[in-house]
């Protein structure tokens, strides 16, 4: 575990499970996942499409679509149960104590009202301030997230605003009443590489500065890299590696991060061909016994195929492998390895 | 979406298999009337005057078993006036649906795939038709017709005359869908590899874009099915529609109604009752159609 | 390999790409607005050599797509020159010679779910191209050719008789690929053909893409945004800003020793995956409109290294160390050419 767990942690997810009833039976999207985040603390969750890292996001912030619903586990924030509580309740931790940012800062905003009045709204509905305090500290928050001229461009509209901007907005509008937690899911997918990287670096400002706790949820690795203190590597609704995002990136124990890392084309060196994990994430209806990744991986052996790895101690990480020790830490794993 | 899906939604609405299995029975016996109908109402050698204005069984002893549901003043068999009236409402209305089908399907198509001014003009003249109720344009086109050619003739051809002036009426709903969804598939990336390829846009829109834009125009047919049905019947009952030689549904509606104030209520209610209960049917239906082909509503 | 003297595959001079999204006239004439021109591609000369990956990179907007979409005719230039293999596309020529150059150029989408009519079978996909060119002799070697494009691409045979939706994004993506090597082309153009495919199965697709260029002396077109893609299959990089080429030079030369501002904001951009703590420089302002580019050089609004000359006079792309570059800082001296490492 990281340095940061020395303080009681921030938010505690235990066997989370989140399930989708639909008429094929029910689908287990996010299957016993258990994390902790503490305060100041970046973690990032990885995963490709369909891994359960957005659900499991939702799920912590209380928006999961119906008919998806938490079926098991449990999730604290400062040691208080939120995952069972009514709708109304949740709301006024949503805003207060945990801030949202998702993907699309255009969907975020309402293009009716101006950023102001969103933002001076969203201040007075969880803190008791005065409509002229309330718009200080809007424009202190737009300066904040590094807005230029906030003074008169608190009465723009969104569309006045361009994508990168807009972002900023929206992290302004997580901001309003001070949250401990921002949930942020693919927060700079829908951006250009350039803006992604002011928005990772305002990100890392905030919560420094704040000490606000982040889960980012994201599927692309660098961001990752850049932003986060651990990391959590999902598939097919499990974690499978969880642990310093530097021992992760570069001395992966669960072989499929140690593929999704290598299928990475990175500068330095070129490649004449790529590491590629043969295969692709299976359907949530056709997971196989055992290892959700045992079809794709190269050195599985016959536990693999019957028994559900946990997630167990692998170097500085934890792993959810049988086989993390195959190759011993940070060696690439071969078939040979596993065979002799 | 896959057809499995559509099933399911079926099976899981009630109402809507109870609106099938309507429909499907008033469709049977319709097309089935010349077997399973008792008399054959409009062949004046079966006549018999005696036999007129006789009430249903079921609501008086004057009543007659060979005619279960009365006859009329003219002693035709209502219950076979109806099946016979239910069979050619239901020809008129799918007729006239297709046509309108045909001929929206074809200028949206075109309207969306070549845009610029053949775009504009087809979509101006369906603006200014939208601006008349579909009943006013089938009764200007009928009228037309009738200025042209003689009284008698116009009888003969009185079928195809509806058929086509509620066809004109409806076309305007497919053009402006079909037009909407070929802007949309026209940009997607499988249209453009057709065009990569040198394919003619005759060819790309009859086999790229039609085939994927068929699903609104599925729901529209239904529900317009119902609408079509309703306008002939109303043009009948103006006196506008089929000749009393050859009664639909609305025609018997009318000859019913003209005796309706002497108490004998069964002659119009019956076929008011059958149609009613059709279109709602197949409203129903497609309701249903519409919801579940719609992914934002599932 | 790009020298003057020899004739190029696919030559690009002059290339330009307007868009007029001016309101309606009515609206226009009313509101007295001016017309609105998007100079989506703005004068790009580019000389692509046989067998070679030529990638172009930028951000959205920058005309990359356009300029991909105008080189396989999906649009006409508004001005310029595509020619292909000794052919000026733009020339007038008969059904069958204009068929038998498109035969020879294909393309590979970006959206592995739109690319692929969703009401064909796989079959009757991947069997267009070769229908509509004539290429097979009978249905049985129709289903000869299709079933070894199929294999080609690490699908079977019996994938044919499924429908697209039945497959992951990375197996639509190979039906794809599959569809664009049934003419039997040369010359491919790929619009961000892995940008929508996670990570692995990225790998899976340039991998594949990387032999079959091996094995069919293919000729690449690629368009990406991501920079560490680029990287890995390019031969030549050029690099677009608001429709102009800023820097066009040999892979390892682009990423070793980059020389225009906007290549060195991009390339900052990338993140640091080996986590050694790589210094970066921030990056400052966003993309302006297109529809109104900044004059001179469109780029010195974001530029540190701007001057007056930069504001009024828009550069030429000048030779150098094997590529060219437009920037009046490069060739006035004052920004010097510095070595990176990753």
């Amino acid at each position: 575990m990281a340095a940061a767990s020395n303080n009681p942690p921030l938010l505690e997810v235990r066997n989370l499970r989140v399930e989708f009833p639909t008429r094929r039976g029910t689908l287990l999207a996010v299957d016993d996942v258990s994390f902790d985040i503490a305060p100041g603390e970046v973690l990032g969750v990885v995963g490709e499409s369909g891994a359960g890292k957005s659900l499991t996001g939702n799920a912590i912030i209380g928006l999961l679509e119906p008919p998806g619903r938490i079926a098991g586990g449990e999730i604290r924030l400062e040691g208080r149960r939120i995952d069972n509580l009514a709708y109304e309740e949740m709301r006024k931790i949503r805003g207060a104590r945990i801030g949202a940012i998702f993907q699309d800062p255009l969907t975020s905003l309402n293009p009716l009202y101006s950023v102001g009045r969103q933002l001076i709204e969203t201040i007075q509905t969880h803190l008791s301030l005065s409509n002229a305090a309330a718009r200080t500290r809007a424009i202190d928050l737009l300066k904040e997230v590094g807005i230029p001229g906030a003074e008169m461009r608190i009465d723009h509209y969104p569309h006045q605003f361009s994508g990168g901007m807009r972002q900023r907005v929206v992290i302004a509008l997580a901001l309003c009443a001070g949250p401990r937690l921002i949930v942020a899911d693919e927060p700079t997918t829908a951006l250009d590489v350039s803006i992604q990287a002011q928005i990772i670096a305002l990100l890392k400002r905030l919560c420094r500065e704040h000490q606000t706790a982040v889960m980012l949820v994201t599927h692309d690795m660098g961001v990752i890299a850049e932003t986060a203190d651990r990391v959590a590597v999902m598939y097919a609704g499990r974690v499978a590696e969880i642990g310093p995002v530097r021992d992760v990136v570069k001395h992966a124990q669960h072989p499929y991060t140690k593929g999704l890392m290598g299928s990475i084309p990175s500068l330095g060196v070129r490649h004449e061909r790529l590491t590629q994990i043969d295969g692709a994430m299976p359907r949530l209806t056709e997971i196989p016994k055992g290892c959700a990744f045992n079809p794709r991986c190269t050195v599985h052996g016959a536990r693999c195929l019957v028994e559900r790895p946990e997630l167990m101690t692998a170097g500085s990480s934890r792993a959810a492998c049988w086989r993390h020790d195959a190759g011993g830490v940070g060696q690439p794993i071969s078939k040979e390895m596993v065979d002799a | 979406m896959t057809d499995s899906d559509v099933w399911w939604s079926f099976k899981s609405s009630p109402l809507t298999v109870a609106a099938a299995v309507a429909t499907i029975l008033i469709v049977v016996v319709a097309f089935l009337s010349p077997i399973l109908a008792p008399h054959t109402p409009f062949d004046p050698a079966t006549l018999s005057l005696s036999d007129g204005l006789k009430p249903p069984v079921f609501v008086s002893s004057d009543g007659d078993w060979t005619f279960p549901l009365g006859t009329d003043d003219q002693g035709r068999d209502i219950l076979s006036s109806i099946m016979y009236g239910t069979r050619l409402s239901l020809v008129v209305g799918i007729a006239s649906v297709v046509v309108a089908m045909t001929l929206g399907i074809t200028l949206g198509l075109l309207s969306g795939y070549l845009g610029g001014a053949v775009d504009a003009v087809i979509m101006r003249i369906a603006d200014v038709q939208l601006t008349f109720p579909a009943i006013l344009v089938a009764l200007l086109i009928d009228g037309v017709v009738r200025t042209v050619i003689s009284v008698q003739r116009h009888d003969e051809i009185a079928l195809f005359v509806i058929v086509g002036a509620i066809g004109l009426s409806f076309w305007v709903q497919y053009a402006r869908t079909v037009r909407g969804s070929v802007l949309v598939e026209k940009n997607k990336e499988y249209v453009q590899a057709a065009r990569v390829i040198g394919l003619s846009p005759l060819v790309i829109m009859v086999r790229h874009v039609l085939p994927n834009v068929t699903g609104p125009v599925l729901v529209i047919a239904t529900i317009n099915l119902g609408l079509a049905i309703i306008t002939e019947a109303t043009l009948s009952f103006l006196g506008v529609g089929l000749p009393s030689t050859e009664p639909s549904l609305g025609t018997l509606i009318r000859l019913g109604n003209e005796v309706l104030q002497s108490g004998d209520w069964w002659i119009t209610v019956f076929p008011g009752v059958t149609l009613a209960a059709l279109v709602l049917a197949v409203n129903l239906l497609g309701d249903w159609l519409r919801d579940a082909l719609n992914p934002k509503l599932r | 390999m790009p020298d003057g003297s020899q004739n190029h595959f696919v030559q690009l001079e002059g290339l330009k790409r307007y868009f007029d999204v001016s309101p309606p006239w009515l609206v226009r004439a009313l509101e007295g607005k001016p017309r609105q021109i998007v100079q989506a591609v703005d004068g790009i000369d580019i000389e692509i050599a046989k067998g070679e990956t030529f990638s172009l990179v930028g951000e959205s907007g920058c005309g990359k797509s356009t300029v991909a979409r105008l080189v396989v005719g999906l649009f006409p230039p508004t001005d310029g020159r595509i020619e292909f293999d000794g052919n000026d596309m733009a020339s007038r020529r008969s059904r069958a010679e204009t068929a038998s150059l498109k035969r020879r150029m294909q393309m590979i989408f970006q959206d592995p779910y739109a690319s692929l009519n969703p009401r064909w079978r796989v079959f009757d996909i991947i069997a267009e191209p070769i229908r509509a060119f004539g290429l097979s002799k009978d249905r049985a070697d129709l289903e000869k050719q299709v079933g070894d494009l199929l294999r080609q691409v690490r699908l079977t045979p019996a994938d044919g008789r499924k429908y697209p939706h039945e497959f992951s994004g990375g197996q639509r993506q190979r039906i794809s690929i599959a569809r664009a090597l049934a003419s039997q082309p040369e010359f491919l153009v790929c619009d961000e053909p892995t940008s929508a495919l996670d990570v692995s199965v990225q790998a899976q697709i340039l991998n594949l893409m990387v032999d079959l260029q091996r094995r069919l002396q293919l000729t690449y077109l690629f368009i990406s945004h991501n920079l560490a893609v680029v990287y890995h299959i390019s031969t030549r990089v050029g690099v677009m800003y608001l429709g102009r080429l800023v820097e066009v030079a040999p892979t390892e030369t682009l990423f070793r020793r980059p020389k225009h501002p906007y290549t060195r904001m991009l390339l900052d951009t990338i993140p640091d995956l080996d986590m050694t703590g790589r210094q970066r420089s921030p990056v400052a302002g966003e993309v302006p409109s297109p529809i109104n580019p900044p004059s001179g050089c469109t780029f010195h609004p974001r530029c540190p290294f701007a001057n007056e000359r930069c504001k009024t006079e828009r550069p030429q792309a000048l030779p150098i160390e094997g590529g060219t570059v437009a920037c009046h800082a490069i060739e006035e001296g004052r920004l010097p050419v510095e070595d990176r490492t990753y």
